[in-house]
């Protein structure tokens, strides 16, 4: 399902002087079957633009059009229903939605909410569960006697027992540790790939953008500043230092060898092409010697 | 320097959790003024070790002691003036109704009379640069900012020791750049003794000192550079491999000649690659 | 969610923002017994007059006021048309079974719209110009002699201020989590009461687990940073009686005075 903003403005009924989240236009097309990251400061309206892909926030102005649904400022909730079938929202720290007496009672409240029957919502639930990778003898316990990156899993697993076909991402890894992190972002990769999942994934972790996503939208004070391939955006080197968004670490290596006068065919955003770069540079040197 | 903490044969066991020890006979030392990490996976028991130092925790096993003074009921209070704390979550450590209020919170407990609380808060924002920002409530902050305030307001006490308890694993990059920066600023200038809860092996290469812990045991102690070098270990732990070790490792195994003490030494590294770059 | 009238203080720098939070609060509840015990025109007029003054010296914009009448102003008719329909003696002007107007009806229905606005203002005034922090302070000054009955006056005024300061971070929390159930197709709009009941209990159960936790890691913190009770702790911030107080209590006692006075001139 591809997702298109048309000219979105959001202006939030801030409860404080201090709080600024609002969107102005917002233009841009997420194809579908894309993995595409949302980069950019805390507050630079990431949360508030996933919020618009199903309809949580609608435009002030402007439309969302998601598949064949479009989303306008008079859009009625329950028109959204059917949209928010195949949008699966995972927010930071998901952990915290979690609610039921046991794992798999939690996971089958998305379907069952969406009128699914009870066979099909277990059904869905326990794939779901295999999908997150947690063990059967979890499943009749009690979510709150799990480990937090247990919980998580289960909290994932309840977005997806939904069967969404995008499916979003708010930080997803923040609090865990490396391993934690390694494990939840192969998850992805491997729902991306063998569910064609189109993936929106808020993140600032510059290497998991160059690692996994093929599409990046950089938002810079409810703007977006920058659209591209990873590759694109990072080639940009000195606007994203100057904005201190960062840069992955191969890349911010690269960087620096760079301004030393070393030459790179093109940015390298992972320590594969860097290190392959670094070789083709030497070869070439000993062929001139 | 002596040993400003001393952690012998700790052992921690679970209330309900039978014989799974959060706490397996651990025995560590800290010398007075230095930076030291605690790494292990979340759940390897390095929290619970920080909260023990500091009394908010019972052990069933061993013996602490904090600037000369055993850990016992009778003294936790004495230690826990010697020691400030920050915690994972920026929001929920935050008492006061704002900013100035938080940093006064534990002058209050203190008895610190009044005329002198405010110029000392006064004091303690400048330095963590949150002046600008006293009258703010904790919601018109972000997560940085709240835990630039919970640093401020543990300098207000003038502790010896610092321990952070995971305190940037919830900021953003940015935010957690700047707490790094400060905390070493303030271990610099104040000759503070700084332990460090972590699972970020790039934060915990700053420090002079890790120690790593897994499933409630040390495993590993010593300068950074020499204990993340054992990749078997870091395997083992689940922790990541510091990027200079990575980049050396991999252009290694394609067969670049590179001068073993670089895999620790990212600066050096990078060094070497664009000197013997642009000659080749 | 942003309507809650807890924090809706407005940041000023007028006579009635700097005068001393507690005589603010025992100053508009004199007013207020004033005003209940007022019983002709006379005393009424007074009070309105009382009420202008207090409002024209805290210079907060007259939409403010509006805006706290507004959502009373159902109660304030309901209440009338109670007076009226019920209200007894003095001339009859009209009468069925139990019901009827009269003269006195008529009068006593006005009196009360006229009090209850009265109130409504002059507390808006001290909610609007005393931060929820001043208010705690201020209870916790006036409930002191509590404390030879061994009252926990400290540990009160710590736990009110503490509800105060999580206010907004429990708003957060609840739309964050409603917003999580939604996208999980949760619908807290439609059904029946039961089904609405049930998907509630979707929101409260993570809602608690989450207060709980935030309760337990913040004592934690508490306990790191030194707290052990009230007991020998002093205070960052002191409530200063000054002169403009004075000033402002000389008002006040002449004002509510005359207004006793006149209150039954007719």
């Amino acid at each position: 399902m591809a997702i298109t903003f048309k000219s979105v403005d959001f202006i939030y009924q801030a409860h404080t002087p201090f709080e600024n989240l609002s969107l102005k236009d917002i233009n841009l097309t997420i194809p579908d079957g894309s993995y595409t990251a949302i980069i950019g400061h805390t507050g630079s309206g990431k949360s508030t633009l996933i919020q618009h892909v199903n309809g949580l926030l609608k435009p002030t102005t402007g439309e969302v059009v998601v598949d064949d649904q479009t989303i306008t400022g008079t859009t009625k909730n329950k028109e959204l229903v059917h949209l928010r079938q195949h949008v699966g929202i995972v927010f930071q720290f998901p952990e915290s939605q979690l609610f039921a007496e046991s794992v798999i009672e939690d996971v089958k409240f998305g379907p069952i909410n969406f009128g699914v029957t009870n066979e099909e919502a277990q059904k869905r639930a326990e794939s779901a569960l295999q999908k997150v990778k947690m063990p059967q003898e979890f499943w009749d316990k009690s979510p709150f006697e799990l480990s937090g990156g247990q919980m998580r899993r289960v909290a994932i697993a309840g977005i997806l027992a939904t069967n969404p076909k995008i499916l979003i991402l708010d930080e997803p890894t923040a609090g865990l540790d490396p391993q934690g992190r390694r494990e939840m972002m192969e998850l992805f990769a491997e729902l991306h790939q063998k569910e064609k999942l189109t993936i929106l994934l808020v993140t600032h972790q510059m290497d998991d953008v160059a690692n996994f996503a093929d599409n990046v939208i950089v938002m810079d004070r409810g703007s977006v500043a920058k659209i591209g391939t990873p590759t694109e955006v990072f080639s940009d080197t000195e606007w994203l230092i100057n904005h201190q968004l960062g840069l992955p670490s191969a890349a911010n290596f690269a960087q620096k060898l760079i301004s030393h006068g070393v030459q790179f065919k093109k940015i390298p955003l992972d320590m594969g092409e860097l290190v392959d770069q670094i070789i083709n540079l030497e070869g070439k040197g000993n062929r001139h010697e | 320097m002596d040993n400003i903490i001393n952690v012998k044969n700790l052992t921690y066991k679970y209330a309900n959790g039978g014989e799974k020890k959060a706490l397996d006979n651990v025995s560590l030392s800290i010398k007075r003024g230095t930076w030291t990490s605690i790494v292990g996976h979340n759940g390897s028991g390095k929290s619970t070790l920080a909260r023990s130092i500091d009394g908010l925790m019972t052990f069933s096993d061993g013996a602490i002691t904090v600037d000369g003074i055993t850990l016992s009921d009778d003294t936790v209070w004495d230690i826990r003036k010697r020691i400030g704390m920050i915690f994972q979550n920026p929001d929920n450590q935050f008492v006061g109704a704002t900013v100035e209020d938080d940093v006064a919170f534990g002058l209050e407990n203190l008895g610190v009379e009044t005329a002198q609380m405010h110029s000392i808060v006064a004091d303690v924002l400048e330095k963590v640069r949150m002046t600008d920002f006293k009258e703010r409530q904790p919601d018109q902050l972000s997560g940085g900012q709240k835990q630039r305030v919970a640093i401020a307001g543990v300098l207000a006490s003038k502790p010896k020791i610092i321990i952070l308890d995971e305190a940037t694993s919830m900021l953003d990059p940015q935010g957690r750049h700047e707490i790094i920066e400060l905390i070493n600023e303030i271990h610099r200038e104040n000759n503070l003794t700084v332990l460090s809860i972590t699972h970020d092996v790039s934060e915990a290469m700053l420090s002079d000192h890790v120690v790593v812990i897994n499933d409630g045991k040390v495993v590993e102690t010593g300068a950074p550079k020499d204990v993340f070098k054992d990749n078997e270990m870091l395997k083992i732990t689940g922790l990541e491999q510091p990027f200079s070790a990575q980049l050396f490792d991999d252009l290694k195994q394609k067969g670049v000649f590179l001068p073993e003490e670089l895999k620790m030494n990212e600066k050096g590294l990078e060094e070497w690659l664009w000197q013997s770059l642009l000659k080749a | 969610m942003n309507k809650i009238l807890f924090g809706r203080y407005v940041p000023g720098n007028s006579f009635i923002h700097k005068m001393d939070p507690r005589a603010k609060l025992v100053l508009s509840l004199l007013y207020i017994i004033a005003v209940f015990m007022s019983n002709s025109w006379l005393a009424y007029g007074t009070s309105f007059l009382i009420a202008i003054i207090i409002i024209g010296s805290s210079s907060i914009a007259p939409k403010f006021f509006w805006d706290g009448v507004k959502p009373l102003i159902g109660v304030i008719l309901l209440t009338m048309i109670i007076q009226v329909f019920f209200g007894v003696g003095g001339q009859v002007y009209w009468h069925w079974g139990i019901l009827s107007i009269t003269s006195n009806g008529l009068l006593n229905a006005i009196y009360i719209a006229i009090r209850f606005i009265l109130i409504i203002l002059v507390s808006t005034v001290l909610t609007l110009s005393t931060s929820p922090l001043e208010i705690s302070g201020a209870i916790e000054s006036l409930f002191m002699p509590l404390k030879k009955l061994h009252f926990p006056v400290y540990e009160m005024a710590l736990m009110l201020s503490i509800a105060l300061r999580f206010v907004p971070t429990l708003i957060d929390e609840t739309e964050k989590i409603l917003n999580a159930q939604r996208s999980r197709g949760a619908n807290f709009s439609s059904g029946s009461i039961m089904t609405r009941l049930k998907k509630l209990v979707s929101i409260l159960i993570p809602l608690f687990e989450s207060a709980f936790s935030r309760a337990e890691e913040l004592a934690t913190a508490m306990e790191a940073r030194g707290y052990q009770g009230g007991e020998g702790r002093s205070k960052y911030r002191v409530l200063n009686y000054t002169k403009n107080d004075i000033l402002g209590t000389i008002f006040m006692i002449i004002a509510t005075m005359s207004v006793l006075l006149l209150r039954n001139w007719s």
